[in-house]
């Protein structure tokens, strides 16, 4: 690697006056939900604007409209002066408006090079000219400071970081004079971060103006020249960054109380004795995991998208077994290399995606809800079919019937469904990860109910949920996991504030 | 950071890895078949396996194209047969009528394939129920217009099925000069190299600003035309139309089976036709062999199952896409960057890079 790069020059921000870009006023729905409403920005050459808030804050929203994939439904946006709308990313692109999403728009089996010119093609007498495409993209990278990627590599061989890069080297390619980038450093490590501010600190200063979305406060205050802060959709401020501290911004981020509908501890919960004890577990992807669950206690679980949440609901789970470490279940030393060795030692995953690992969305409610208790203790079919109808009542599905198609059944519904197939299955310790996602309020408050009820029924729970009020509501004792490990701990009750700030380690007043 | 290239093993070309694998076939043939007294090398024999690789040649050279664009074509087998029907009906033995025939012949053909391509990206239709159902229609008018073979292909054009340079017949000239067309149509135009963004990922492609349909619609024309061209071929060499030559063959399920022979994947995006070329001379040269030894007929499917799911076998072990190694041996070496002092214990080991792959590719 070469070290050239860290030497860019800092942004000259003074000589900066006019926006190229301004938003103004803007406002979105969807289904009659507003997602966006009255949020203004303006984004200057060379300058790095920060845009924080939580999740469902309207950050991905806006940069959306900005690049041409949403439609507004209200407000003006203008960029180099002129007032413009897009109705396709390629027409933002072509405008100099580039988007580095946080899913990437690259071509796995195709080159960098064949990436970074895609629909675009140089030619060269009539044909493609596969030479020239590798050049210029080598050219590009060098602009960037960037020697290590071979233009003529296949996309899918190259790391996360590395196709970042094909993508910012694409927004380049368009000459780009605005690039947002959502949530860049969710996928990198340490150095590859310090790379992606280098180049970032290029670009400002070649006069492209940046648009940073993060939930990791520390890269908005080591990059960020002015902050904008969203919530729930709406405009909350603007702030050059010298003039906010972390405690601050989080406080603009969160400033509001507690949602009140996460009912308390049923009448009866006694929090028992352990029943999963994990020590030193760790293996691909997770380390140093020390986890306790106690019957009739709910552990949260808290953590930025690629802490290794899932990865650890996974290990629990034995779908991505521990490969270190040891693991006991009511005080007895267990091995789960399997998911069915999991689920006979009485543990149940609910998966985070509830359409691509929780459901078979064609078969019907019956179908899926026996379908774990089917496969693993086919001797306790018949008592788990008698007593279907009382646990779907339980849960107020709502549904045509148990020989409706699930795919045809609300979000809600669809949950409940799963709910339903590990509830079937007596489980004594379970796994929500993201139990409440893309689920209306009355479904939630149902969900947390059952969560309430499972804990006083002695079973042993850990709630996974980006949602922090989630997380703080229910929770008996909260985690925080940061880079594959729990980095914190912290008791029932604790602020929004002190959580985030575990979870993206970034210390207030002392280290978490 | 490490280097795009430089990361671990550098992996063969799957390309590179056909042609090594139909090297081996023809060494461990050759000793076989020495060992029955007779040589693999004689330019007989070399003329046998070329002239078998030639018409499956052309009908796998077309499939590569609407396989790399993540769809399939079942109609190959009666668009085969009507070409060499409507070539040989057309030409009626007159030396004069090759040149409308030929052309009457792969019109036709471009039409069906223009049919199958809008069905399947107009129509939304996936390319195995279109094309099934292209080649059922083709078949019923096949059935009812012909009762056996007809027409008259004259002297003249069955030459071209008849001669060769040498061992080398000209028709397996014509098709691997067709193969390089093709190879340079994928890799130099834009359509075809849009062929491959759309295999790939139609969504990336159709938000890159691709017209997505016009590739796989021409990918489609292109491979019924070369079903064409193989009819044609076929008709040279019996003289005659013949509405049952292209089912008998089998060319449906054993071009495809080549193309995936060639390490194109079936999913679309990846592949070469050079790759197409070696898995029809793999299949030649099993055939061949096997003939040579006189083996069981019955035996030597059971040999083409096997290599067939072998070999998609190897080729899926080498392109599945992992869920990347934060901790551990596979885990590349933490290197802390002067931030790292600074973001607190909580975060001192550097995760790998990629953890979130499986995320990123969703």
């Amino acid at each position: 690697m070469t070290t050239n790069i860290f030497d860019a020059p800092v942004p000259d921000t003074s000589s900066s006056t006019a926006p190229v870009l301004r938003a103004t006023d803007l406002s979105k729905e969807f289904f009659g939900v507003r997602v966006l409403h009255g949020v203004s920005i303006e984004l200057y050459p060379g300058r790095v604007h920060g845009l924080v808030g939580e999740n469902g804050a309207g950050k991905s929203t806006l940069m959306k409209i900005l690049a041409g994939v949403y439609q507004r439904d209200g407000g003006t946006v203008e960029f180099n002066g002129e007032p413009v709308s897009f109705s396709h990313p390629v027409q933002a692109m072509d405008a100099g408006l580039a988007t580095v999403f946080q899913e990437f728009n690259l071509l796995p089996e195709r080159t960098v090079a064949q990436n970074v010119f895609i629909g675009r093609e140089p030619r060269r007498g009539g044909l493609v000219d596969q030479k020239g495409m590798v050049t210029r993209t080598a050219a590009l990278l060098k602009d960037l400071g960037i020697d290590f990627i071979d233009p003529a590599a296949r996309v899918s061989r190259l790391s996360v970081a590395e196709q970042q890069i094909v993508e910012i080297t694409k927004a380049l390619s368009h000459d780009a004079k605005v690039i947002s980038m959502d949530e860049p450093t969710a996928a990198l490590a340490g150095h590859e971060v310090e790379l992606l501010y280098a180049i970032i600190r290029r670009l400002a200063a070649r006069g492209v103006a940046i648009l940073y979305v993060s939930h990791r406060l520390r890269e908005i205050f080591d990059l960020c020249d002015e902050i904008t802060v969203l919530k729930d959709g709406a405009f909350v401020s603007h702030t050059p960054a010298a003039e906010l501290d972390t405690a601050e911004l989080v406080r603009l981020m969160v400033g509001r109380s507690i949602s009140t509908y996460f009912p308390s501890a049923l009448e009866g919960t006694v929090p028992g004795d352990t029943r999963l004890q994990i020590r030193g577990g760790g293996n691909d992807w997770i380390d140093g995991i020390d986890l306790q669950l106690r019957a009739g206690h709910i552990t949260g679980l808290a953590g930025l998208q690629g802490a290794g949440r899932t990865e650890l609901a996974e290990a629990i789970f034995g779908a991505a077994p521990f490969t270190r470490g040891t693991l006991a279940i009511d005080g007895r030393e267990a091995r789960i290399t399997s998911i069915r060795a999991a689920v006979r030692s009485g543990i149940a995953l609910i998966t985070e995606d509830r359409k691509a690992q929780g459901l078979a969305l064609g078969q019907s409610v019956l179908n899926n809800a026996l379908l774990a208790v089917r496969s693993v203790f086919s001797r306790r079919f018949a008592a788990a079919a008698a007593a279907l109808p009382g646990v779907l009542n339980t849960l107020e599905l709502s549904s045509r019937g148990t020989d409706q198609e699930v795919q045809f059944l609300s979000g809600g519904n669809q949950q409940k469904v799963v709910l339903a197939k590990w509830l079937l299955t007596k489980p004594r310790i379970v796994v929500l990860d993201e139990p409440t996602r893309g689920i209306d309020v009355g479904a939630k408050v149902a969900v947390y109910q059952l969560i309430r009820e499972l804990a006083r029924d002695g079973v042993a729970i850990l709630l996974i949920s980006s949602e922090l009020p989630e997380v703080i509501g229910m929770a008996d004792t909260i985690l925080a996991m940061h880079d594959g490990r729990i980095v914190a701990q912290l008791p029932a009750g604790s602020s929004e504030q002190d959580v985030l700030a575990a979870a993206v380690a970034a210390p207030i007043g002392g280290t978490p | 950071m490490s280097t795009a290239t430089g990361r671990g093993r550098r992996q063969l070309d799957t390309t590179a890895i056909v042609f090594i694998a139909l090297a081996a076939v023809m060494a461990i043939g050759a000793i076989l078949v020495g060992t029955v007294g007779r040589n693999f090398l004689s330019p007989g024999n070399i003329r046998d396996i070329l002239t078998s690789m030639s018409v499956l040649g052309f009908v796998a050279i077309g499939q590569t194209l609407v396989i790399l664009g993540a769809s399939l074509d079942l109609s190959v087998p009666y668009v085969v047969s009507l070409s060499s029907l409507i070539a040989a009906d057309t030409m009626a033995g007159s030396n004069a009528r090759i040149l409308p025939a030929v052309l009457a012949a792969l019109g036709a053909c471009a039409l069906i394939g223009l049919a199958n391509g809008l069905i399947v990206t107009k129509l939304k239709v996936h390319g195995f129920m279109a094309t099934l159902g292209m080649g059922l229609v083709v078949k019923g008018y096949l059935d009812t217009q012909y009762k056996g073979t007809s027409g008259n292909v004259p002297w003249n054009f069955q030459l071209i099925g008849a001669t060769g340079i040498g061992p080398v017949p000209i028709s397996t000239l014509l098709m691997l000069g067709f193969a390089a067309l093709v190879a340079l149509y994928l890799a130099r135009t834009r359509t075809g190299n849009h062929l491959f963004a759309v295999g790939d990922n139609v969504e990336v492609s159709r938000l890159s600003g691709i017209r997505t349909a016009r590739p796989v619609i021409a990918a489609h024309m292109l491979c019924s035309v070369f079903a064409g061209l193989a009819g044609l071929l076929l008709a040279s060499r019996l003289g005659v139309g013949s509405p049952t030559v292209g089912t008998q063959g089998g060319y449906d399920l054993l071009s495809i089976a080549a193309v995936v022979l060639g390490g194109t994947l079936l999913m679309g995006g990846r592949g070469s036709v050079w790759g197409t070329i070696g898995g029809v001379a793999i299949f030649a040269v099993l055939d061949n062999v096997m003939s040579v030894m006189q083996l069981n007929p019955f035996l030597k499917e059971v040999v083409r199952g096997v290599v067939i799911v072998l070999a998609v076998a190897i080729y899926t072990g080498r392109s599945i896409a992992r869920r990347r190694a934060r901790f551990g041996p596979d885990a590349p070496p933490p290197a802390p960057g002067p931030r790292d002092s600074a973001r607190g214990p909580a975060s001192a080991s550097a995760p790998s890079p990629g953890h979130d792959a499986r995320e990123a590719r969703r």
